[in-house]
């Protein structure tokens, strides 16, 4: 791609509406994703209400529960944590990291985002539906998602699978986006053993995505047809509130098996990017090179694969073959020893570091904390006789909010403390950056952790309430309060979050080309922030890793991936894998 | 530092909060002792970790934060240790994988001399079927389910006709005799989650399910469906009561089985009045799954509450008001969904009763309103 090819947009439409820019479409994404995240934070509000205080909010039937537990759990895996991470960070770093002037297809990038803001939109208006949205549980297990005794099971549940089959077409267009750029378009010099582990996780991510999101697209189709069309894919025969109903041979577990298909490599969707963001966070702000680089890669690879096969560990008590449980239990065990290594090594990156506590570096650390209790309490889930009397109760709420709610979450408001120079060209307040750590960490501990304890006493997940259970003490109650209002006040600090990112653009500090001091390629753009075409008249060069920081001799603490010094310990460089 | 010394209390704060936690399991009833011994393995294994990975950054914290004149050290790749590391990781996933799967091949075992006994869950109540002297439970498909034969049961299949039929939501088992559970659904899924017993499993419409537990402990247990079924899902409750085995047999044969049911009228003809009609009220509410939507005590459900209904004003969609007495309440029940009361769905299904059955439920829903309903309906 010359660079005389490249004309600058001019006019606002063309500049930052129909942009085929994948920093303006980084940031479309983003802002979409956090409006949308908005709307399902206030809707968790809300059913923390109800459980804490029920029936204080009289408006709060159990249709409406039911809606609001569903609404949030979709908006947050699917049109926050999957769009941010691969539409927000994915778009606006690939191109910047790897030296390139933009995607490959930077058409196709623009349609991306805005097939994206329609399924956005379709999932919106199944608010204003009759009967409202669907309120079968993110799950949508069939059959009840679409029979009558499930709120929205007319208009509701249309709406959320045509959004979602809508939001496939979006993600495979991004998708297949991110996967050849990373492939075709790394600047010389930029080999994949020299990517930041950032990069890696994107693109390990997306390729997961264009595998895994065509099982839940096909399963959306088919279960509107059995709404629609009276097809019976997942539809036994049934008497439904004393009607005997026409369908008849379906099976509602094959759904399950296609939707956990996809569903368990999407935790790794967004925990890949995760992974990577954190790494580099580490990284920079302890001014020191990642530990494990080479391993920290192929962890992301495998766990990349492994995640494929252990699906069905959401189905232990599902009434599938008992006898898939010994091979998912070990296949879903045998994941952890990856995982556990990424844990080590960037405990290891922090060890003899120079730890720089600045709001980034806080998020990632916090990260670290998280992660741990969600991966550890996965071993309870995991390992299928431990399953069985926590499967469906609390635990399962508080560990999948700890490990991909909470952690992915707490690596986006990271990574956006970390960029958001580069994209702004100023800083966010640090201030108000530590304030919204502080209450956003210690709030979603006070929140999760004791509702593993809720879960190990047996109270089930998505009760709208929990009236005369003899065997639930009172005591539960004032626990479920106390985690409510924890849960409000994490809430109302996010606005701290939305302030800071709409003041700093106006009256950031200055950021200058490089506040961080950070090597990797995106902070060396000849403009900050990056004009179109990133790079000015040349393509960087690229001679070293990422990490290389606080080397003996060099004449600053890091040396960016730009530079020609001889110093290093680059492994691919100087060891075996100096292989473009 | 001060996230230092907030890891620190943090971690001590978790420390404390599970030790002192009265949230726990609740005392376990069956003889699957062995899934709360292998919790406790990943209990400790996890927990060491979770203590380490916090204790090391702090130590990181403490040590290698920025200050003057500190600066970080290079660090060259360590193959060796990393090695260690992941042999550490893979013995402990192993102490706990191992144990875990020998509970679990017990698990789905059933011994073969189990007592047979089938539990269906429908939106939203349980009703269970017990095997006759041969032990044996009949063929059961969902084309047969009629409100005379509520349970689906194949009416030419002998194994069946002497089957217990129980629809209230309470089932008796003997003591430390291993049970194995069928599980059928006839609508949507369910599950049937007793905590103390440690063992349960997904009902699935179109399939039997199963799972097998000895109860180790007499006394009187809630059954919860633990997978969403839908808006009434919190409140489809059940119990199972553990009997000594005489006390059991005396439950046995008080329960009709499929023969008889189909023989007898479905209920019994005599007219009964005052208190016992009342009795009767309730204890269809409870066989027949009103309670699960419709409360006595007031608290929301996803139906109108019967606590106060009777002689009130109701608002209809539509914006009608009407007056709850005899008539409306007959209307509501026999023709669901006819006239539709403001903030509810239509979602109430046909139940067949006789009359004599409605006129017990609305006796019940009456008798919870006292004596000013009744002059408030008359007026």
């Amino acid at each position: 791609m010359a660079y005389a090819e490249h004309h600058a947009p001019q006019s606002f439409w063309t500049k930052y509406v129909w942009s085929q820019d994948h920093k303006v479409i980084a940031v479309q994404y983003t802002i979409t994703a956090i409006l949308v995240g908005l709307v399902a934070l206030v809707l968790s509000d809300l059913m923390r209400m109800q459980i804490g205080f029920p029936g204080r909010l009289a408006f709060i039937d159990a249709n409406h529960y039911y809606q609001f537990v569903t609404m949030h759990g979709m908006i947050m895996v699917i049109y926050l944590l999957t769009a941010l991470f691969l539409g927000g960070f994915g778009n606006y770093l690939i191109p910047l990291m790897v030296g390139a002037r933009d995607m490959v297809f930077p058409f196709l990038n623009m349609l991306s985002y805005w097939v994206y803001l329609l399924a956005v939109l379709i999932l919106m208006a199944s608010f204003f539906v009759p009967g409202g949205p669907t309120g079968a549980g993110w799950t949508l297990y069939p059959p009840q998602a679409i029979l009558p005794g499930t709120p929205g099971s007319d208009g509701g549940i249309v709406l959320m699978l045509i959004s979602l089959v809508t939001f496939i077409v979006a993600a495979t267009m991004g998708g297949l986006n991110y996967v050849t750029t990373v492939l075709q378009a790394r600047t010389q010099g930029m080999t994949l053993m020299r990517l930041p582990l950032t990069v890696w996780g994107i693109f390990v991510a997306s390729i997961m995505a264009l595998l895994a999101f065509p099982a839940l697209f096909v399963s959306g189709v088919m279960m509107l047809f059995d709404k629609l069309l009276g097809t019976s894919f997942f539809m036994p025969a049934m008497v439904s509130m004393g009607q005997t109903l026409a369908y008849k041979g379906g099976s509602p577990i094959l759904f399950q098996h296609l939707f956990w298909f996809f569903g368990h490599p999407e935790v790794y969707i967004v925990a890949l990017p995760a992974f990577g963001i954190v790494s580099d966070l580490l990284s920079v702000h302890a001014r020191k090179n990642i530990f494990g680089y080479r391993m920290m890669v192929w962890a992301i690879v495998i766990i990349g694969a492994l995640s494929f096969v252990v699906w069905a560990h959401h189905m232990y008590v599902s009434g599938m073959n008992p006898y898939f449980g010994f091979f998912f239990a070990t296949t879903t065990l045998i994941i952890a020893v990856p995982t556990a290594i990424k844990v080590y090594n960037w405990l290891l990156t922090l060890w003899r570091g120079n730890l720089h506590l600045t709001t980034p570096m806080l998020f990632a650390l916090g990260f670290i904390s998280t992660f741990a209790i969600g991966g550890l309490t996965g071993l309870f889930l995991g390992n299928v006789s431990t399953d069985i009397p926590l499967s469906n109760t609390y635990f399962v709420v508080a560990h999948f909010h700890m490990v991909m709610g909470v952690s992915p979450i707490l690596a986006i408001f990271g990574g956006i403390y970390h960029w958001y120079p580069k994209v702004t060209g100023r800083l966010l307040n640090e201030t108000l950056g530590k304030l919204h750590f502080w209450v956003t960490f210690l709030g979603t501990y006070a929140i999760y952790f004791p509702m593993h304890y809720l879960g190990i006493l047996g109270m089930p997940r998505r009760y709208y309430a929990y009236p005369n259970y003899e065997f639930i003490p009172p005591s539960a109650q004032y626990l479920n309060a106390f985690i409510t209002v924890a849960a409000l006040i994490v809430g109302v600090c996010q606005l701290v979050f939305i302030y800071n990112l709409i003041r700093s653009v106006f009256n950031g500090q200055p950021a200058g080309p490089n506040p961080w001091g950070a090597a990797s390629l995106e902070w060396q753009t000849p403009h900050t922030p990056p004009q179109h075409g990133n790079w000015g008249p040349a393509l960087p060069q690229v001679h070293r890793w990422p990490y290389d920081y606080s080397v003996p001799e060099a004449d600053a603490d890091f040396l960016p991936q730009t530079s020609t010094s001889p110093l290093t310990i680059d492994e691919a460089t100087h060891g075996h894998g100096d292989k473009p | 530092m001060a996230l230092a010394i907030v890891l620190i209390a943090l971690l001590i704060g978790v420390v404390l909060f599970h030790a002192a936690s009265p949230w726990w399991l609740t005392p376990l009833a069956s003889n699957w002792g062995l899934i709360d011994d292998t919790l406790s393995i990943t209990l400790l294994i996890t927990g060491a970790v979770f203590i380490a990975v916090n204790v090391f950054i702090i130590y990181c914290l403490l040590h290698f934060r920025r200050r003057e004149g500190h600066e970080a050290e290079y660090q060259p790749p360590n193959k060796k240790l990393e090695l260690i590391l992941i042999g550490l990781t893979a013995l402990g996933i192993a102490a706990m994988l191992a144990p875990g799967l020998f509970v679990y091949a017990d698990l789905i075992n059933p011994p073969d001399d189990a007592l047979v006994v089938e539990a269906v869950g429908e939106q939203w109540k349980w009703s269970f079927r017990l095997p006759g002297k041969d032990g044996r439970l009949g063929t059961s498909d969902v084309r047969f389910v009629s409100p005379a034969n509520p349970f689906g049961l194949n009416p030419a299949d002998p194994h069946g006709q002497d089957n217990l039929l129980v629809s209230a939501p309470e089932l008796h088992l003997p003591v430390n005799k291993p049970v194995k559970m069928l599980l059928r659904s006839k609508d949507v899924l369910h599950d049937f989650y007793v905590q103390p017993f440690r063992a349960r499993m997904n009902l699935v419409p179109g399939m039997v399910t199963y799972f097998w537990f000895t109860p180790t402990q007499t006394g009187r247990y809630e059954i919860l469906c633990a997978q969403l079924c839908g808006v009434g899902h919190f409140n489809m409750r059940g119990y199972v009561v553990v009997d000594s085995e005489a006390d059991w047999r005396a439950w046995l044969g008080k329960q009709t089985t499929f023969a008889q049911s189909q023989l007898q009228p479905a209920t019994p003809t005599q007219a009964l009045s005052g208190d016992a009609l009342v009795a009767q009220g309730k204890a269809l509410a409870q066989s027949k799954g009103c309670v699960a939507c419709h409360s006595a005590t007031g608290s929301a459900g996803v139906g109108p509450a019967w606590l106060g209904l009777y002689g009130k004003q109701e608002h209809l969609t539509g914006g009608k008001i009407a007056q709850v007495d005899d008539a409306y309440l007959k209307e509501a029940i026999t023709t669901p969904n006819s006239k539709q009361v403001e903030g509810f769905q239509p979602i109430m299904p046909k139940i067949e009763l006789n009359d004599q059955e409605v006129n017990a439920l609305v006796a019940y829903i009456k008798s919870l309103s006292g004596k000013g309903g009744e002059q408030a309906a008359q007026k």
